[in-house]
């Protein structure tokens, strides 16, 4: 009973918040409501007994992309953006793309089939602590995902660089 | 304990919640954050779906996507940059160069 009263408040409160991040006409507002809305859902990685996920979560999303954003959103004009109209003129043809796709989506949950559990129960998880049992897996079986993880990182720094720079006058 | 359709419904929502925000918002910077919200939707699809099959895989999966979304925020704002530098102006109805 516990369980789903929390789980209740929890995504009631992340689906309102998405909606508050989406619909606020001030870019600043968007990334605070995004930061609470984080949270959240680091909160329910706890439930999932995803502790090590919870903290990445907290650690990139709320520490290191909300920071970019928010740098990025003091570069404009929040005068202006605060007068003008939030959403483009086509804005119901969005709506209604979005309300069909979750209609299929709900639809096609009805063909979901729940496969044969795996290795990691609760118990062993709980032997073999959070961390150690994800490390493990991701050096030795996704160790190549992970070091192609790496070059996409380091693409990512030297693309960031290569775009935001000043061009040389000459 | 809680279903595991619970959990898919909650991702659903939040999903199209960010793909009805990507769609119809003009400022790009909130189009970027749509794309965050999106890329939440799916972590919290798969971390939910690891604990109810035990199967530590999805986290992995998960762990990756966080991974690269940090990138694609990356690129994108410095994108956004330089958009702002050539064309002073963060909305997407007002660069229409390529229009013909």
């Amino acid at each position: 009973m516990i369980q789903e009263l929390f789980f209740a408040y929890f995504a009631f409160a992340i689906v309102v918040l998405s909606i508050l991040v989406i619909t606020r006409r001030n870019p600043v507002h968007s990334v605070l409501w995004m930061l609470l809305l984080f949270f959240h859902i680091a909160s329910l990685y706890l439930f999932l007994n995803a502790e090590f996920m919870a903290a990445i979560q907290i650690i990139v999303y709320a520490g290191g992309i909300l920071v970019l954003f928010l740098f990025v959103v003091l570069l404009m004009n929040i005068r202006e953006e605060v007068r003008i109209n939030k959403f483009i003129g086509a804005w119901p043809t969005g709506f209604t793309f979005a309300a069909g796709l979750l209609v299929v989506i709900i639809m096609s949950i009805k063909s979901f089939i729940v496969a044969p559990p795996g290795i990691y129960s609760i118990d062993l998880i709980k032997q073999e602590t959070h961390t150690k049992a994800l490390g493990k897996l991701l050096y030795t079986e996704f160790l190549y995902p992970f070091e192609v993880a790496s070059l996409i990182l380091l693409v990512a720094i030297i693309g960031a660089i290569v775009l935001a720079k000043r061009r040389l006058k000459h | 304990m809680v279903p595991l359709s619970w959990y898919m419904f909650l991702s659903m929502v939040v999903f199209t919640i960010g793909v009805f925000g990507f769609l119809s918002r003009r400022n790009i910077i909130i189009m970027f954050m749509s794309i965050e919200l999106m890329l939440n939707a799916v972590n919290i699809n798969l971390i939910s779906l690891s604990h109810y099959l035990q199967d530590m895989r999805g986290q992995i999966l998960a762990f990756f996507v966080i991974a690269v979304a940090a990138a694609e925020a990356a690129i994108g704002l410095a994108i956004v940059i330089a958009l702002f530098r050539n064309k002073a102006t963060v909305h997407v109805d007002e660069v229409k160069e390529m229009r013909g």
